[in-house]
């Protein structure tokens, strides 16, 4: 046993260090490969509703490489004529479309073991999740991270001040100033939320200059 | 793989050159190959002698600038759509200068191996990259490209000390910008020679000289009128065509001077010479195009261009320019209540101009008279650099009937304004004390209702927003709104004494600017521990101080911390000394704060005391007795101790 970890036993046994700290995320934020994404899909019904695009970019130390995104259709045999207009996308439109399997195993080798980061990050692991149990394949169990949460740990606490108890992706892209041209695209709203994420760690930073990875993770 | 994001990349890019000269599907291509970085304000992108990287950048977002370490100056400014860091890649060099975001930006990152076959292929990407190194930037207003009109380039380094530089100096008084290398001819040189030369140099004009002394001038003019005409064939000389004599100058001629001149003898090259006669040597020549620049950075042509525009975005530049002028002021040692004046009146110009172009992009004209507020620093006419902003509306009592389409219409205004400062460089209130905050865009009755609420009971909360809210000032609008309402906060404050003491002991709180030993009190942690908080530990307890004197006295109208002191030691002879001393101390900190500010282009806050010298120490010490003895008068006088809060 190490000193470092000699002494981060003594401070848990005191209580002083509630949970233990995993080393893996006991590194700065820029040395870690994030994979930013977003589903569209066909409506809100985990149990019917069904993904039509998966969009996804990764986001290292800062820098998005366009030469690695991921943007895929998926076949659809169920098919809701409403969210049509959300999303502008018809079956046809987009030529190149997948299988669910087969856009659910690019996917899996895409994020490979990165943090996940999304904007109520719940929604769309879940409509991922359920697509995965359909094809008989195991839940992701990578980490994930959500900007909708992460944002408020930007605010001001203060009584003075009413926060929302909810941020949609337009509040934030709002607030910080980026242009929602492609609202509405998988890829479009993953682009938004990763410069949302990278404005919010800047924040952050601004309160706690030595911020860690696994500080997000509280 | 093409993807939405690589096709906004290409949106983007196809407006700006070089990339306009491809054709859509090379430029979608290229796009594919892009990475996107995010900086923070502040981050080097990279630095002097650092070895290159696989890409160049354009600014999608943001602005960068290139600086010199040796020179310490801003060489160029990069903003959207700009591109940087190119010619180190061509000519395989590491990079000469170093570049920084100046502020939070987005880059694109185009790999250099991807692009380079399309500036071979292409002869127009090609050309502008060329020229684009020529001048060394994209920017026809930067510095290096201004200094082409006089035919030297940004590797002159022995002309550096012999120009004035005059970009940070004051208007009038300014001594002209000219260069001591001059392109020149002699009387038999013809005028194909004479105009291949100007045309190689990139200049408007050539001095015919003889024994180093001028005998002539020739401009782009005269060979136009002259030669290009017919009148004249392209192989007469000099002395035929040349306009003689030159009127001469001495070098040591101000801005206004020089523009006097040309409008005099309607000529747009003047001719420096030693002594300002013929007789002496050429030093230099300085064009009407030199003139205008240098006249960028007068007060009233900011304001004639404010008034000018016809987008919120076209603000941006000038307030750069409104930067310049302050850092020139400071540098000049203009006093500061001047320069405070007149950077408030351009400041608050700007924001009047937002207004009115909000008020335009509105379907209607406003359903009631309204009245914009300033409030906190930029309320107190003491705002100099770019901070928060704090606003508020109050607009005219109406009907129950229309009462809601009214509130929509002022929420909506306020929005758009907020979200047009915003673009000009004003970051929003994180404590959202804006007017687009329906909390703070009221109408008259229900904002007499909020300050009685606060004036009437008031808790640590609510003397916390008389402080920010009291200092207000009118923006934009309706006079009357604004003074009915102070009128009205006077007569409740005096009907509620007991306010006062909430306000006194609110103002007694801000933390003490000094320790036991007389040693700076600085932050304990965050991201500035070990600065000194200027704002809060000498400039509140003095504006909060001086807050609570003015409103026992009810003068109204003053709102300038230094300006209320004065008043005030007009009002209390018994204490005029102390008084003057609080809006000496004021000035100076302000002062402070703002050539802190401007040095690590922030707000000022907080000071790095490491860097400050010995003189500069023991001035901004010699404020903290001041606030001392001023918080004792207030103390005493109000006698906080009674109550707790």
């Amino acid at each position: 046993m190490t000193l470092k970890e000699r002494i981060i036993e003594s401070l848990q046994i005191l209580g002083i260090l509630k949970e233990p700290i995993d080393e893996k995320l006991n590194r700065t934020i820029e040395s870690e490969r994030f994979v930013v994404l977003d589903t569209e899909t066909t409506g809100f019904d985990y149990n019917n509703d069904r993904i039509l695009c998966i969009g996804a970019l990764t986001l290292e130390n800062g820098v998005i490489n366009l030469e690695n995104v991921f943007e895929h259709y998926i076949d659809q045999e169920h098919f809701d004529k409403s969210s049509v207009q959300i999303h502008g996308i018809i079956r046809s439109d987009v030529l190149d479309h997948k299988s669910e399997i087969q856009v659910l195993q690019l996917f899996l080798d895409y994020i490979g073991d990165s943090i996940i980061i999304a904007h109520h990050t719940l929604f769309d692991m879940t409509m991922i999740n359920n697509a995965l149990a359909r094809n008989g394949l195991d839940k992701i169990k990578n980490r994930t991270l959500d900007t909708a949460t992460l944002y408020k740990r930007t605010l001001i606490k203060s009584n003075l001040i009413q926060h929302k108890d909810h941020y949609s992706l337009d509040d934030l892209a709002d607030k910080f100033d980026i242009a929602k041209t492609d609202r509405h695209t998988a890829v479009g709203d993953a682009y938004i939320t990763a410069i949302a994420f990278l404005k919010i760690i800047k924040k952050l930073k601004g309160k706690d200059p030595a911020i860690m990875l696994y500080h997000l993770f509280r | 793989m093409k993807n939405t994001i690589s096709q906004r990349v290409a949106d983007f890019l196809k407006h700006f050159p070089p990339f306009n000269f491809l054709d859509q599907y090379d430029i979608e291509k290229l796009s594919e190959k892009v990475s996107i970085i995010y900086k923070e304000k502040g981050a080097i992108i990279f630095e002097e002698n650092e070895e290159t990287h696989d890409s160049f950048y354009v600014v999608h977002k943001g602005a960068v600038e290139l600086r010199r370490k040796s020179q310490n100056n801003i060489l160029d400014m990069c903003d959207e759509g700009d591109i940087f860091g190119l010619r180190p890649l061509i000519a395989h060099e590491n990079y000469k200068m170093e570049a920084i975001a100046h502020e939070e930006s987005i880059l694109y990152a185009i790999p250099i191996a991807i692009f380079k076959p399309y500036a071979i292929k292409n002869h127009n990407v090609g050309g502008f990259i060329i020229d684009s190194f020529a001048s060394n930037t994209q920017n026809p207003f930067s510095k290096s490209h201004s200094k082409k009109l006089y035919g030297e380039f940004l590797e002159d380094e022995n002309m550096g000390a012999d120009v004035i530089d005059t970009d940070n100096k004051i208007l009038d008084l300014q001594p002209i910008k000219y260069s001591k290398k001059i392109i020149t001819c002699s009387r038999v040189a013809t005028a194909k020679e004479i105009a291949k030369t100007m045309t190689k140099k990139n200049v408007g004009a050539m001095l015919v000289v003889e024994d180093m002394l001028p005998i002539g001038i020739i401009t782009d003019k005269d060979l136009r009128n002259k030669i290009v005409t017919g009148d004249y064939s392209i192989n007469t000389t000099a002395d035929v065509i040349m306009n003689s004599p030159v009127i001469t100058y001495s070098k040591k001629m101000t801005i206004t001077q020089a523009q006097m001149a040309m409008m005099k003898s309607n000529i747009s090259h003047l001719c420096l010479t030693k002594d300002g006669t013929p007789n002496t040597k050429v030093v230099g020549i300085l064009s009407k195009h030199d003139v205008m620049v240098a006249l960028g950075n007068n007060p009233a042509v900011l304001i004639k261009a404010l008034k000018r525009v016809k987008k919120v975005k076209e603000i941006k530049p000038i307030r750069a320019k409104i930067m310049q002028l302050l850092q020139g002021y400071l540098d000049q040692n203009i006093p500061i209540t001047l320069t405070s004046k007149i950077i408030t009146e351009l400041n608050d110009t700007c924001i009047q101009r937002v207004i009115e172009l909000s008020l335009a992009k509105m379907k209607t004209s406003p359903p009631a008279r309204f009245s914009w507020l300033a409030l906190g620093s930029q309320g107190r006419s003491e705002q100099l650099l770019h901070t928060d902003q704090d606003n508020a509306l109050i607009y005219e009592d109406v009907p129950e009937i229309i009462q809601e389409k009214t509130r929509k219409y002022f929420l909506e205004l306020a929005s758009e304004v907020n979200k047009g400062l915003f673009e000009i460089g004003y970051e929003y209130c994180p404590a959202e004390m804006m007017a687009s905050n329906p909390k703070w865009c009221l109408s008259l009755k229900q904002w007499k209702e909020l300050v009685h609420n606060w004036i009437s009971k008031p808790g640590k909360d609510e003397v916390l927003l008389s402080f920010i809210f009291f200092d207000y000032s009118l923006s934009y609008g309706d006079r009357d709104l604004a003074n009915q309402l102070s009128d009205y906060i006077f007569g409740d404050i005096d009907a509620n004494p007991i306010f006062y003491v909430h306000l006194v002991s609110g103002a007694l709180q801000s933390p003490s600017p000094t320790g036991f030993f007389r040693q700076f009190l600085v932050e304990q942690d965050g991201a500035h521990k070990d600065f000194f908080d200027i704002k809060r530990r000498a400039l509140m307890p003095l504006a909060d101080a001086a807050r609570v004197l003015i409103l026992s006295h009810s003068v109204k109208g003053i709102s300038n911390t230094p300006e209320r002191f004065e008043k005030l030691a007009e009002l209390e002879p018994q204490n005029k000394d102390l008084y003057l001393s609080c809006a000496y101390s004021y000035k100076t900190l302000l002062k402070f704060r703002t050539k802190q500010g401007l040095l690590h282009h922030d707000s000022g806050q907080f000071i790095e005391l490491e860097a400050l010298t010995k003189l500069e120490k023991v001035k901004l010490k010699a404020t903290f007795k001041t606030i001392k003895e001023l918080q004792e008068v207030i103390s005493i006088r109000f006698n906080p101790g009674k109550i707790t809060i």
